[in-house]
């Protein structure tokens, strides 16, 4: 065998460079973090309209991340969409009549849930449910809104014009 | 009339026939996998030839992918006023198509060749005959390891292509297009998911399959003349470049 000590080298460092290269990939481009799903608690949350809003979107307050959107289902027992939030174990002083609202990030981003801070004395826990919430905005839905009420405008001024 | 219909008829029972030969070759190629593992000494000599000795050139050529994903990225994204986002269409475009497919085209020209002649000029030279005297089966001996060592190098290569791809675009659209650094990586963070990459992985994989069996089938069957070595290493490129871009679009459709 020919230098086969040289050959099991560069291999050796080939293959390395690949599996590190792979490592980078899944762990710097992707938003998997390790352990991070496991040492939280969850509440729920029941929404009229969850928009776009994907499982793994954030959880924030105040601009912080504090969990993730463990699943999205539908309820009807209550016709609504039932969310499920895994907030890390870290945050664990939320006021349990803290509010959740779904907005989106920039005009293309993602949509993530936003909690805002509530003063009661007491805090969440797992399984709590968040009892005030605010639906995410469908833009069709705004558009017909002031579409109609601006027809509703124009109307009676057509009418008082004969 | 009758001679056109005649020859049209011929030419494609000959690729039928082509098609058929491959078939039952990549069955042969997979069924004697788990044996050939056990001599891997045999494959990681292959593993060298083919993947660490096409390093030089993926890389290259993956950073210079990055690049120009990172202009014509920016050029396209900055008319949307959105060119934080440039982090992730050359995340997504390198880890789910360009690096797969470009690496496997690379591939097919640096190391696909470098397999077919190799085997070619062993067929012409009669040192596979002089195998079978032994009682050796060639296909065991010295196909089996080179397929095995391109099969095993194709992911790797597609990881690192787009890896430095990645780096390439971060190169140009943060140093000198003046993109968030901070948007760059935490927009491409928020968007590329672990099932991405994994799509990426898989299309190199079946990639290195395709490519390997056709450099070696080429190589394995060459006709035992200068030119018939020629011809293989030629129809190497070829059809492994046609059958890649072909397999690219239908494993797109089946995983999108």
């Amino acid at each position: 065998m020919r230098a086969t000590r040289a050959i099991e080298l560069g291999t050796g460092l080939f293959v390395l460079l690949g599996f590190a290269a792979l490592f980078f990939l899944i762990t710097q481009i992707t938003s998997r973090q390790v352990g991070f799903g496991e040492t939280g608690y969850r509440v729920s949350a029941w929404f009229e309209q969850v928009g776009g809003l994907k499982p793994g979107a954030p959880v924030s307050m105040s601009g912080v991340t504090i969990g993730r959107v463990e699943s999205i289902g539908y309820d009807f027992a209550e016709y609504k969409a039932h969310v499920v939030l895994r907030i890390d174990r870290k945050f664990d002083r939320i006021p349990d009549d803290s509010d959740a609202a779904i907005f989106t990030a920039g005009l293309l981003g993602g949509q993530y849930v936003g909690i805002g801070p509530g003063g009661s004395e007491t805090y969440f826990k797992d399984g709590d449910r968040i009892e005030f919430t605010q639906s995410a905005v469908v833009l069709e839905n705004l558009i017909s809104k002031f579409l109609f009420s601006k027809a509703a405008e124009q109307t009676p001024t057509d009418q008082e014009a004969p | 009339m009758r001679q056109i219909a005649r020859e049209l008829r011929q030419s494609l029972s000959g690729s039928l026939v082509r098609i058929g030969k491959y078939s039952l070759f990549v069955g042969r190629l997979l069924s004697e996998t788990p044996r050939a593992l056990l001599r891997f000494r045999l494959v990681v000599e292959q593993v060298y030839n083919a993947g660490a000795l096409s390093l030089v050139i993926i890389m290259l050529s993956g950073l210079f992918v990055g690049m120009v994903l990172g202009l014509q990225g920016y050029d396209l994204l900055q008319r949307f006023g959105s060119e934080e986002s440039l982090g992730t269409a050359a995340a997504l475009g390198l880890v789910k198509e360009l690096g797969p497919v470009v690496t496997a085209l690379l591939f097919a020209g640096r190391a696909g060749t470098a397999l077919a002649s190799e085997l070619g000029l062993m067929r012409a030279t009669d040192q596979i005959a002089a195998l079978e005297m032994m009682a050796v089966d060639p296909v065991r001996r010295v196909v089996m390891p080179r397929f095995l060592g391109s099969v095993i190098a194709m992911p790797l290569l597609a990881a690192i292509f787009s890896m430095i791809g990645i780096f390439g675009a971060q190169l140009v659209g943060v140093q000198l297009m003046g993109v968030d650094p901070g948007q760059f990586w935490s927009q491409m963070k928020g968007a590329v998911e672990v099932a991405d990459v994994m799509e990426g992985v898989i299309k190199s994989c079946v990639f290195g399959v395709a490519c390997g069996a056709i450099a070696v089938y080429e190589g394995f069957h060459a006709i035992p003349t200068a030119e018939g070595v020629g011809r293989a290493t030629t129809r190497t490129v070829v059809t492994s470049s046609v059958v890649v871009l072909l397999l690219d679009y239908m494993l797109t459709a089946v995983m999108l």
